[in-house]
This record gives structure tokens, sequence and C-alpha cells, in this order.
């Protein structure tokens, strides 16, 4: 993938851009099909007649680039969180969100999410992904053995709206494997979709964030879309621009180390 | 002499492992309610060509599709770079829930395949495949895709007459139930001016006047917007 960034043949001039990523949904050829699991570089069988080596070896570190576009028209991402765990699911549909979900969804803030006692490796970017824009982030661990990756950012021009990546498996990956994901559009379900004023942190209206109070339904679901005013919805802030469709982002995980 | 050199390169670029020439069954369906597509452009390329990319600019020959649905600016360029490609495989548009069928025989190292085609009615939206690797194992292949604005025309939703071409601002034509007519304009700016994931029509139910020609019940869709289905022999 790297390869033809760096070779950037001429054809790539001529036409429309160049770059690795395929944002369309290619479930015929998942990347796991050339996925193969990494055989760890087994440690030298120690043994205890050998003299110690007096520096510390360095120990394995495994390295996953994350790159992120936003796809959208007019919602920016608040700042994408990405974290490495074995145990756990940052969301379920169908389930209540929990209390760092919601920070996350209905103010952008991913700081309790990262905080959670599985997370194992985290990255946050410093400052939302604008509509078009990309960015990139690093993880590091000493091992990738039954680790999944999860990936997630909110709608900020929305009431809780928000996308990523559940919980994937990266376990198997080998270095230099590249896989590219698309992400969909999620509500928090904790609060109503009012697009009222005040009630959406994003540029669209600079209201409020979180907000304890949950509404009724309380659970996970796709996200149903904005309406906006454009659309007969008469007490909302949104606009036409702030519609969106699926998939919100294109994300492409390469195993670096 | 260059006759020689050629198949002699061919045959070098087989014998070191490089993707080989193929032959493909492809069949588009057309999934929208009531979104046309103008002719398609199925092109097989090499892997260092992208007819488009989302979070990039559009070149102007992609514009001009979008716009459009002129593919003459896009298939120069991928005869420049030998690829093999077919178009209008529909013999004209392809209609809602509509399929067409068309084979491509592949040339060794063009191993990407890429569709792409106007939507109507739409300032500048597409449906895009862009740079599938065409998998070297003989089977049948299900790829679903999304639908695309360009960036470079504001979403104003009214249908004017000549507005296909570049920098003219409107939709060139609106297929199947009659558009509305007097709109104000939905908009007149494109404040995300790179290739992104269509946000939809807006549309209004106000047949003369509102703010769009376009029918909210009609002109409206969701992703995915086309099934192709790939047929490795």
């Amino acid at each position: 993938m790297k390869l033809l960034r760096l070779t950037l043949p001429a054809a790539c001039l001529v036409l429309a851009a160049c770059g690795s990523d395929n944002d369309d949904p290619m479930p015929t050829t998942m990347p796991d099909e050339d996925m193969q699991m990494v055989e760890d570089p087994a440690p030298v069988d120690p043994d205890p007649a050998d003299p110690v080596d007096p520096v510390d070896p360095t120990p394995t570190t495994i390295e996953l680039m994350i790159t992120a576009t936003n796809l959208t028209y007019a919602q920016p991402l608040s700042p994408i969180a990405v974290a490495l765990h074995q145990e756990g699911q940052f969301w379920q549909v169908g389930e209540p969100a929990s209390n760092a979900l919601e920070v996350l969804a209905e103010g952008g803030d991913n700081s309790d999410l990262l905080a959670l006692g599985v997370v194992q490796s985290k990255a946050s970017a410093t400052a939302p992904l604008p509509p078009g824009q990309k960015t990139q982030l690093t993880l590091t661990h000493d091992s990738l053995d039954g680790q999944k990756l999860s990936l997630i950012s909110m709608m900020v021009n929305t009431n809780d709206g928000f996308t990523g990546l559940n919980a994937l498996d990266v376990s198997a990956m080998t270095v230099g494997q590249a896989m590219t994901f698309t992400t969909h559009a999620y509500d928090a379900g904790t609060e109503a979709n009012t697009e009222a004023q005040g009630t959406i942190p994003g540029p669209a209206d600079g209201g409020t964030g979180f907000s304890a109070d949950r509404e009724a339904l309380n659970k996970v679901a796709m996200h149903p879309g904005v309406v906006g005013m454009d659309d007969g919805l008469t007490t909302s802030v949104l606009t036409s621009s702030h519609k969106f469709d699926n998939p919100l982002m294109t994300v492409t995980i390469t195993r670096t180390k | 002499m260059k006759t020689r050199i050629i198949p002699l390169i061919t045959g070098i670029l087989l014998a070191s492992g490089t993707a080989s020439a193929a032959s493909l069954d492809v069949k588009i369906t057309n999934l929208t309610q009531g979104i046309y597509f103008t002719p398609l452009l199925v092109s097989a390329h090499t892997s260092d060509a992208m007819l488009f990319q989302a979070g990039d600019k559009a070149s102007e020959a992609l514009q001009a599709m979008a716009e459009g649905g002129s593919l003459a600016g896009l298939s120069e360029i991928l005869t420049g770079i030998n690829a093999n490609t077919m178009e209008n495989p529909a013999g004209g548009l392809l209609g809602p829930v509509a399929s067409t069928m068309t084979s491509l025989e592949t040339d060794a190292g063009n191993d990407r395949l890429s569709i792409v085609a106007m939507m109507l009615p739409t300032n500048d939206g597409f449906v895009g495949l862009n740079s599938w690797p065409i998998p070297t194992t003989p089977g049948t292949y299900h790829i679903y895709l999304n639908a695309y604005d360009a960036g470079t025309e504001a979403n104003n939703e009214l249908v004017v007459d000549g507005s296909g071409a570049p920098n003219t601002p409107g939709i060139p034509a609106s297929p199947g139930a009659a558009p509305g007519t007097q709109g104000s304009g939905v908009t007149e700016t494109e404040s995300n001016t790179l290739v992104h994931i269509h946000r939809g029509n807006l549309g209004d139910d106000d047949s003369t006047g509102g703010k769009s020609d376009l029918h909210n019940t009609v002109h409206r869709w969701l992703n995915p917007v086309a099934k192709v289905t790939v047929t490795v022999k």
C-alpha cells in the first residue's frame, strides 16, 4: 500500500487522485483472506545456564497505524479515539449506552471511554476531524494476542450520534498488512433527537453536549439520520447540509511493526 | 521491433506472477426506487490508477461525468493507460431496480475494477466503485456501491436544461416522475469541495415552488445504491 504512494506513477497524476484506501464495501475480499497468524518471534528458549545478558532485551513492540477519512458533507467528527482491548465493547446495539459512551455521543469527549479498565493501549486525535479530511493515529502494545481494536467519534452536529469500529479482531494481523473498513452511524439512544437550539454541541449550534438525563428509549440503535429545518422540523437548528448517509468514515488499519 | 518486444514483456510479467489476464462477467443493478444512472463506465485498470478517491478533489473528467454524465474525459484517460473499458452497457439510462450485464476481457496487470455513472436527478452525485481488486480465484463476487458527491457543484436541486456542463449549476434532467418547477434552490454553496458520501436529496412536496424541484417522496435514497455481481471465469 505504501509502495503505491511512493512510486506515484504518471497514471495517477492524470486521474483523479492516488491513495491506497478503498472506501467501498468489499465483502468478498475482506482482508482476512490473506490473514495468517503471526508467529511471535519466539524468544530463544532461555537456558538458565547461559550468562544473562546485562541489557534487557528490547521488548517486542507492535505498532498499528490507523488512518481515518471523514466522508460526510458537513459533520465534523469529534477527536477520534482508538483503543486496543481484549474484553468488552464500547457499545452494543440494543443495549443501553454506558455513561462513558453517553459522554462521547452527546458531547464528543472520549476521555471516559479511553479510561475504561479494559483499554490496554489508546490514542486520541487532538482536534475534531473536518469533513473530507483525514487523520492518522498510532497504537503500540507489546503483543497483539487476543487484541481487539475499537474506534469511536461523535458526529458533532447531532444530538447523540456516533460512528466507529466495534471490537475488531486484529490479533492475526501480520507486519505490513492493511485492512480497510467503512463505519456506520449509530444513535446512543441517550438524548432525544430534537435538533433544538442549545442541544447540539457542534458548529451548527454550539449548544450543550453531555447531559446526564436519558431519553425514554435508552438503547443504542443505528442512527435514523437528521431531519433539519429544510425538511419540515421547524424547531431544528440543522439544515439540509447536515444530512448524512452511511458510511461515515473510511478507516485503514496497517500493522507497521 | 515493437511488436516483438511487447509480447516478450507480457511473458515476463506472467512468469513473475503478476496478475494475469482475466475474463469477467459484470452485472450491475440499480437498487434505488427513483434514481436513474447515466451510461455506466466499467473499467479494469492497473492498481496505480484511480477514477476518484473520497477525500480528494475531483478531476475535471470526473466532474464532467458527475455533473452531466459525460464519459469522454474519463474514457480518454483510461485509453491512455491501456485500461480495458466497457462504456454504456445498458445502452442508455439504467432505471430504478433495472440491471445490465456486460463482459470484460482484462489484460495482464489491469487487476482493479472501477465503475462510475452519474445519478439523476442530482447535481453532481454519482455511483462509484473505486479500484476493487479483481480476485484471481474463479467465482461469483458481490459488491454493494455507495452514492458519492463530487463536491464540484452546489446541490441546489433545480432542474435546468443544459446544466450538465461543468460549472453550470443545476440538474440537467430528471427522468421518470416529472420534476417540480420554480424552486428557489436548496443552497448556492458547496462547503465540502472534496469527493464525499452524498448526503442525499432533500426534495419537497411543492410541485411549483418550494426550495427544490425534486420530490421528497420519490427522489431520495439510502446507501447502497447499486449491486455489482462479478463472475471471474
